[in-house]
């Protein structure tokens, strides 16, 4: 008995000396830095070796897609590569195009020539020099590429010629968005064909490496005409969960992660800082305007008076992040019309009197599909909308499907009767949200069809002046607003957590990951 | 001899099945990978003129002939997402999941025999059960969230390791391999726990043979006979489990590499397949299958070898 007694001491001593082996082992992995310096009660904060290093990890929450910058299609690889790529022009944080390779740029009255001035001693990342030439080879390979269509569009229509040291470009007609598609053009050297693998541009960054699913590294460019970096290298980390990035983020190996929400950064608790903003995003339930019962306008109005917006927010998203009430974002301050937010209340009895008129007294009932990677908050949304619903007699269904379901059936498809999902633009237009609700675009995913629309739309496309162009514009979000095309819900609140020694991270109204003004301080 | 042949033409016969049903599986799912490739406001005529670039539009067995025809000359394809060629790509990543399959063997292994031999001498009943019933909670528990739990305290609690902090091998080799030690020890708890409840098993049947009364009678200790006889029996069936083992430790780093970040064959896998990347997801699951039917022959081959009363036929 006795020897059985000690034989189960001997495996309780074993274990022991494993822990115990495992214990030296990590003082030994990260005692010569102070990488992990744990101490209770107080927040964690890690990061010493980085910080006198000048580098920084940043979380990513899912792979590039291309390093090339004409084969870039997500917004994830864009904000990105935003670091190495440069256009004639970029976009500043406040919404504005600035000059980048170009020193200066004008436009003539008609609105037709718009000249741009070569930057004198630009140099690419390889430490070639900037010419007309490699101008005028990206404006071709990019209006040759196939991902980013408008701004294809809008370049093939174009004429451009180099004279001296000017890029002149002269357009068929007027377009107010031109520049914005300009920025989208980014210059590379000519006939340089491993942008794939090792990308060269003329950014404040240049490329160092790549690993599939693993990370992206990044060096401070010494060679840089405008305000240099403050970071010497950064490293995006590539996550392809969410739990997993925040673990991370918890535990303190990474710096900065953008793109959190709420019920993400509600659980941190590691002293880093957060900063506050919206996605530009407009989330909606869209409703599928092709089939009945939604075909029929008092039917999505009494949806609209059904649903109680703030309810929804409250449940889904913590209340943070900003009513829409119709297809634009808050951050596009020019043209977002905070009054169209409560241009329906909450008012049920308002919504039986709406669906008796349209003939459905007792209520329907229809399917809200939803990519189900998307459960926080989109599914979410769907049930708080589940249970208004039933109050006025609507049975409501819920279907989560893949995401690469809902591309192929729901985006491209259009089988399906409504959807949670959020639209964004890749090029800082309005057009670029407004464009695809006209009746015979491509992306119109609702068949929304109302003429008015495509008469205001197709009014504020040709206008020239910039004032009756953004009313019309307005006019649009209106007209979508009034018919009650979708029930618009919110633009999601967004968060920056950032180390607390590290400052200067700027928000864009484009998913941009600026790491040029971020330093230590 | 024969019996190798015989083996061989099995596996070769299994991969072909396999492949097919994984390619016969992506064509029948909804989904297409131009999707990821275009992007959302692709037009119709754009996706059509990929689809076709990339032959998606042939007939599924035109596609796989093509596929197995190239497969065999060594070309695994290119990658739809990445664009670089899968060959390479399953290269640079096949080190990280082979490291971290290796160390859990090798947890597995050292820790499961001591422990299962332990359990099986036990003769106090109530000892007896407790170390069932420990080990049955331990073999019920899945890996990934075994993995969680040592995330939190493991990680984010004890700070032995920072989760998501992976180093790569191209940087440093004790790093990555400390890094390993803790998603390795979180696949290989439950094949301890099923391992111990297997030799445990088997000690137990054979402490009640004829061979250990008359070995007893002769004057032998309990602990002599257990020592000289009764272990190398029972450790017949135990060495097949544990090399069939491998099998299912190297399907648990699927999961488990998602857990705790780390970039090998298994992330591949699952973000290939979300993204129909077609190339890549088979190249895995044939080399996966591959895997699996090698590691059930050893088994066969070794069982063999350790005890000659098994006859191949």
């Amino acid at each position: 008995m006795k020897k059985r007694i000690l034989a189960v001491f001997l495996v309780l001593a074993m274990l022991a000396c494993l822990l115990c082996a495992c214990g030296e082992a990590t003082t030994e992995a990260t005692g010569s830095s102070d990488e992990t310096t744990a101490s209770s009660g107080e927040p964690q904060v890690t990061g010493g070796e980085r910080e006198s290093a000048n580098e920084i990890i940043v979380g990513i929450p899912q792979d590039l897609d291309s390093l090339d910058p004409y084969q870039m299609g997500t917004a994830g690889t864009r904000e990105v590569l935003f670091n190495v790529f440069e256009g004639l022009v970029k976009l500043s944080s406040d919404g504005s195009y600035v000059d980048a390779v170009a020193a200066s740029h004008s436009v003539s009255e008609d609105g037709l020539t718009y000249t741009f001035t070569l930057r004198d001693g630009v140099l690419f990342h390889n430490g070639e020099t900037v010419t007309t030439e490699d101008v005028l080879y990206s404006f071709e390979t990019c209006a040759a590429s196939t991902v980013n269509e408008s701004v294809a569009a809008a370049l093939s229509a174009a004429q451009i010629t180099a004279e001296g040291n000017d890029i002149v470009i002269t357009l068929a007609e007027p377009n107010s968005d031109f520049l914005a598609y300009v920025s989208n053009a980014y210059i590379t050297p000519a006939d340089y064909t491993d942008q794939g693998t090792a990308p060269v541009g003329t950014g404040p960054f240049r490329f160092v490496s790549y690993s599939v699913q693993e990370s992206f590294v990044m060096e401070k460019n010494p060679d840089y005409y405008g305000t240099p970096a403050y970071l010497d290298k950064v490293t995006f980390k590539i996550f392809d969960s969410t739990e997993a990035e925040l673990m991370a983020l918890d535990a303190g190996s990474i710096d900065l992660c953008a793109h959190l929400q709420y019920d993400q950064i509600s659980t941190l608790n590691n002293g880093y800082t957060v900063l506050d903003s919206t996605m530009n995003l407009a989330v909606a339930l869209y409703l599928n305007n092709g089939v009945a019962p939604f075909d029929n306008q008092l039917v999505r109005q009494a949806l609209c008076w059904a649903i109680d917006v703030d309810e929804v927010m409250a449940f889904a998203t913590g209340g943070q992040g900003v009513k829409i009430g119709s297809s634009m974002f808050p951050n596009f301050t020019k043209y977002f019309d905070p009054s169209l937010a409560d241009h329906y209340g909450y008012d049920v009895e308002k919504a039986k009197e709406l669906l008796a008129e349209a003939g459905y007294p007792d209520g329907f009932s229809f399917t809200i599909t939803y990519a189900s990677e998307y459960e926080h908050p989109y599914g979410d949304m769907a049930a708080v909308i589940q249970q208004q619903l039933a109050e006025v007699g609507i049975t409501v269904e819920l279907e989560p499907i893949e995401w690469a379901s809902w591309y192929t059936d729901v985006y491209q498809g259009r089988e399906f009767e409504s959807t949670l999902v959020g639209f964004d633009t890749s090029v800082l237009t309005a057009s670029g949200m407004l464009q695809r609700w006209t009746s015979n675009a491509d992306k119109n995913m609702i068949n929304y069809s109302n003429a008015d629309y495509d008469a205001a739309f197709a009014a504020a496309q040709a206008s020239q002046d910039d004032a009756e162009q953004t009313e019309l514009y307005k006019q649009c979000l209106e007209i979508l607003s009034d018919t009650a095309a979708n029930v618009y819900i919110q633009d999601l609140a967004e968060y920056v957590v950032i180390h607390p020694s590290l400052e200067g991270y700027e928000f864009y109204p484009l998913y941009i990951l600026d790491m040029s003004t971020v330093r230590y301080t | 001899m024969k019996y190798i042949l015989k083996k061989l033409f099995a596996l070769i016969i299994t991969l072909l099945i396999i492949s097919f049903l994984a390619f016969l599986a992506f064509s029948i799912i909804p989904g297409d990978p131009t999707a990821k490739i275009l992007g959302m406001d692709a037009s119709q005529e754009q996706i059509a003129a990929l689809r076709s670039e990339l032959g998606l539009a042939r007939p599924v067995l035109v596609r796989y002939w093509e596929w197995l025809t190239n497969f065999l000359r060594g070309d695994f394809g290119t990658s739809y997402d990445y664009n670089l060629p899968v060959g390479q790509m399953l290269a640079d990543k096949l080190p990280v999941t082979a490291a971290l399959t290796l160390i859990s063997f090798v947890f597995t292994v050292v820790l499961a025999i001591p422990l299962g031999i332990l359990a099986g001498s036990v003769r106090n009943q109530a000892l007896d059960h407790i170390i069932t019933a420990v080990d049955q909670i331990f073999m019920s528990i899945p890996q990934f969230f075994i993995g969680i739990i040592m995330c939190f305290v493991l990680g984010l609690t004890f700070r032995l390791f920072t989760p998501g902090a992976f180093v790569s091998y191209t940087q440093s080799w004790p790093k990555f391999l400390y890094y390993l030690l803790f998603p390795a020890l979180s696949i290989a708890i439950p094949r301890i726990a099923m391992t111990v409840k297997m030799l445990r098993g088997s000690i137990k049947s054979e402490l009640e043979r004829d061979y250990v009364r008359t070995a007893r009678s002769r004057g032998n200790t309990r602990r002599a006979i257990l020592g000289r006889h009764v272990v190398r029996n029972a450790m017949i069936p135990v060495i097949t489990f544990l090399a069939i083992s491998m099998a299912e430790i190297m399907t648990g780093t699927i999961v488990v590499e998602q857990v705790f970040t780390v970039p090998g064959i298994g992330r591949l896998l699952i973000s290939s397949i979300s993204s129909r990347d077609f190339p890549v997801v088979q190249a895995i699951v044939v080399m996966m299958a591959a895997w699996i039917v090698l590691v059930n022959f050893l088994a066969d081959v070794i069982n063999q070898l350790v005890d000659p009363r098994i006859r191949l036929q």
